[in-house]
């Protein structure tokens, strides 16, 4: 008999040690989020996965399945949240679409997009952090890092490097590179690192390789983030997205082959 | 066998170190503790920058932190004492002699205003005080040769009862578990129905059965000495005057547990009272208390090791806490799994505020009616409250719970007293209506600050005091708090400036909800709880304080539109609002 749990009233099953997020995806349900990615460590922090459980607020991608579960989550209020919640990752940092390379392409945006958020509703912080350009073939744009920190655990986790960490506290918090002197050219990062290509915005970059798939033909103008981030995700060590002929990955949303 | 107590040098007390010594923490400095201590580099510079009572620029040779709370902080006296010493707040003078900045509460509320001065709590400040110590500081006369009764601090307990009347002998709680197994001794504090005095209210009995039943191959028991909630000082009387009841209960909870390893985490506020605690330590070593073999037992040994924290109020959240005590930034981890059976170092761990742990003492040594007999049906037993504000007895109180706030109030010579916030910033905030309400979990639960304010103060001030604490105080790991208590704080800003309108007002209750709703931990829920009870109770001071009422235009617009309906001689349902 398979255990199930109930999202909007749709039962579906899960296996012990899954938590709602990982049951939700593996039953094709989108529940919006941008800190999570299956195969890293969970990390429970951009909170647009909250859900309610039994009436109680949870962030799916940390929160166990369990038996008994009747989970809220496509509802009007609960986008409204999010809604508000992504309005707040916008104004707490510098984010400036049209002319950020990442446009089309950002996760960000994307779900900003599919919450029908129109503005920013709240006063922008308009804060002071600085962009590390020393390496030679990466930037680092603090103005865009919304401290999801997907590059630090893909550091960790599959590249078995510790190149990125978060330092500071409240909206002082800001990425740090693991360096002798803190900046990102005397790091071990390499280009085929997932911690290079992993940012969900704008925060790490390619350099020289603007632009190359125009605007309209990116992921997020092709699909909604609710397709793209219900496919099959693998992630390994990914070879730079022009390297090589088949370099048509990226407007599937599949980070490295 | 020998024990070893300490840890290899702790990053947090590495750090401390260079300070005293450099007055910040440089790059270099960074580097080269990073190396010595074998952690990676990014890790010691996050901790640093995440920690309020480290610094990355130089501070001065005398280096003054104000308390921002609003029972032991006085911020004009701030002011006073930069205009006197020609500096800026916030930065360090030219010469480097001194250096002004402010702190989140000390817990010296029942001292009246207080500063750190070079990690030293002085208090009693006033404005011919803070002319003295202009004076000491231009002349650069060191601390020690400085009124001795400026740092004196008592332990103003002004009601004591279960706790704080009994006198401790050391021992009496282990030899009892020896005496009658450590089964028998759970019982005992099951039956007493022990729950966390931190506020949160678990029970003690169950947490220990936790941890005893989890799997691992070693446990640890914590004491949660981070009181920093403010308004909060009760665990500084406790650590000061019945340590060693704390430690016994530390070492009761190790045995019944199993744990060979505990940690005192102290809040870096505290720093002062390290020597005495250690001393206190080093007494039990001797007298068999604490070591291998304790009481002679073959087995039984455990020790006791004390971290110093350096000014974040989050690290009283437990798992923050632990992750802190790991050598790291105060996150709070994700829950579950729960310390008990993923704690420090992923083993299982109790981690009990220090009232809890010398309560456990008191039951195990005094049997089980003795603590049982007092209190309310759901609260039982007493619990140690920190009264401040505007009250003629400022200090420690223990009742029985189940006291009203109005007797609290009568007893303390409280008078003409317009709020009491109840549990601190992160509690509630009642009015007179709410007076004859009870301290205790099924009612106004606290984990002890009592701040009382009169008709004399602006509480609406003091509503933006607690959330602009809320907002220096979030660690920033999740979305809702970290933009959240700033959103918070710029509404506060707002109406408090004489700019807000009934839109600013929904503003900040709509934030307010959300942010306590969706949060990652308890800092983040509790947050908002000042706006909350606020504008809950006490709305016409917000409402008084607005640009506008609603939005309500100044003019009559029918009426100004008169002349125009005369010229066009038209007076029909379309030519009027």
């Amino acid at each position: 008999m398979n255990k199930t749990i109930k999202i909007d009233g749709v039962e579906i099953p899960f296996k012990e040690g899954q938590t709602i997020m990982d049951a939700a995806l593996a039953a094709e349900i989108y529940i919006p989020h941008l800190c999570h990615k299956p195969g890293l460590s969970p990390h429970g922090s951009c909170k647009l996965c909250t859900v309610d459980v039994n009436g109680r607020a949870a962030s799916s991608c940390t929160m166990p399945a369990a038996e008994g579960q009747e989970i809220e989550n496509d509802t009007p209020a609960l986008n409204e949240v999010r809604k508000t919640i992504t309005q707040m990752l916008f104004i707490e940092g510098n984010h400036f679409c049209p002319a950020c390379e990442k446009t089309g392409d950002c996760t960000l945006q994307a779900i900003g997009y599919h919450l029908g958020m129109l503005d920013g509703h709240f006063p922008q912080f308009y804060p002071r952090r600085e962009v590390d350009a020393s390496h030679p073939t990466l930037v680092l744009d603090r103005d865009r890092c919304i401290m999801c920190e997907l590059c630090v655990r893909a550091s960790r986790e599959v590249d078995d490097k510790d190149v990125f960490a978060i330092s500071g506290r409240g909206t002082k918090r800001h990425l740090i590179v693991n360096s002798p002197t803190g900046r990102l050219a005397d790091s071990d990062i390499e280009l085929d690192d997932l911690a290079a290509h992993i940012c969900p915005v704008g925060a790490i970059l390619i350099k020289d390789h603007g632009y190359e798939v125009p605007i309209g033909r990116r992921t997020f103008d092709l699909h909604s983030v609710a397709e793209t981030d219900l496919d099959e995700v693998i992630l390994t060590k990914a070879r730079h997205h022009d390297e090589g002929d088949d370099s048509g990955e990226k407007e599937g949303g599949v980070y490295g082959v | 066998m020998t024990m070893t107590p300490k840890p290899s040098e702790h990053l947090l007390h590495a750090l401390h170190a260079h300070q005293q010594q450099h007055r910040f923490v440089s790059d270099q400095a960074i580097c080269d503790i990073a190396s010595r201590l074998n952690l990676p580099r990014a890790q010691v510079e996050a901790v640093t920058e995440f920690y309020s009572f480290f610094h990355r620029t130089p501070r001065g040779r005398f280096d003054i932190l104000f308390s921002t709370c609003s029972s032991c902080g006085d911020l004009s006296l701030k002011q006073m004492l930069c205009e006197k010493l020609g500096i800026n707040a916030g930065e360090t003078r030219g010469d480097g002699l001194v250096s002004i900045g402010e702190a989140s509460c000390i817990g010296m509320c029942d001292h009246g205003a207080s500063m750190l001065i070079n990690g030293l709590p002085l208090h009693s400040l006033d404005g011919e005080r803070i002319g003295k110590i202009a004076e000491l500081i231009e002349a650069e006369t060191a601390l020690e040769a400085w009124p001795a009764e400026w740092f004196k601090i008592d332990d103003h307990i002004q009601r004591a009862d279960l706790l704080l009347k009994e006198p401790f002998e050391s021992g009496a709680a282990l030899r009892a578990v020896e005496a009658e197994g450590a089964d028998a001794a759970l019982e005992k504090i099951r039956f007493s129905d022990l729950r966390g005095r931190g506020g949160a209210g678990f029970s003690t009995a169950q947490k220990w059965q936790f941890c005893r039943e989890a799997e691992g191959d070693s446990r640890y028991v914590i004491c949660n000495a981070d009181e920093g909630e403010p308004g909060t000082f009760k665990d500084r009387v406790l650590l000061t005057s019945y340590a060693d009841a704390v430690f016994e209960g530390m070492a009761l909870c190790a045995r019944i547990i199993n744990a060979k390893q505990g940690y005192i985490y102290l809040r870096g506020e505290y720093r002062y009272l390290l020597e005495s605690l250690e001393t206190a330590l080093a007494t039990r070593r001797q007298a068999g208390l604490l070591g291998s073999s304790i009481l002679g037992i073959e087995g039984f040994d455990f020790d006791i090791a004390i971290v110093v924290g350096a000014g974040a109020y989050i690290c009283g959240e437990e798992s923050a806490l632990i992750e802190s005590l790991e050598e790291k930034c105060g996150n709070p981890r994700i829950r579950p799994p729960f310390p008990v059976t993923s704690g420090y170092m992923g083993k299982p761990t109790v981690v009990n505020n220090v009232e809890t742990l010398a309560a456990a003492a008191g039951i195990v040594i005094h049997g089980k009616r003795w603590f049982r007999g007092a209190g309310t049906w759901q609260s039982r037993g007493t619990k140690i409250l920190s009264v401040s504000g505007d009250c003629a007895k400022p200090g420690i109180y223990e009742y029985p719970f189940g006291i009203t706030i109005q007797d609290i109030l009568n007893q303390c010579g409280a008078e003409n007293t317009q709020a009491v916030q109840i549990g601190g910033p992160s509690g509630s905030l009642i009015g007179p209506s709410k007076f004859n309400h009870h301290i205790a979990f099924e009612d106004l639960a606290t984990g002890g600050s009592f701040m009382i304010f009169d008709n004399s103060r602006d509480l609406l001030e003091i509503i933006h005091n607690f959330t602009n604490f809320f907002a220096h105080e979030s660690c920033g790991f999740c979305t809702p708090c970290r933009v959240g208590t700033t959103l918070l704080k710029n509404g506060m800003d707002k109406v408090c400036s004489g700019h807000g309108t009934a839109h600013d007002l929904d503003e900040l209750k709509a934030t307010a909800a959300l942010v306590s709703r969706r949060s990652h931990c308890g800092l983040g829920v509790t947050a908002p709880n000042p706006i909350r009870d606020g504008l809950k109770h006490f709305l016409e001071l917000f409402e008084a304080r607005l640009l506008h009422q609603e939005m309500e235009p100044e003019f009559n617009l029918d009426a100004s539109l008169e002349e125009a309906r005369q010229l066009t001689n038209r007076d029909d349902a379309e030519a009027h609002l």
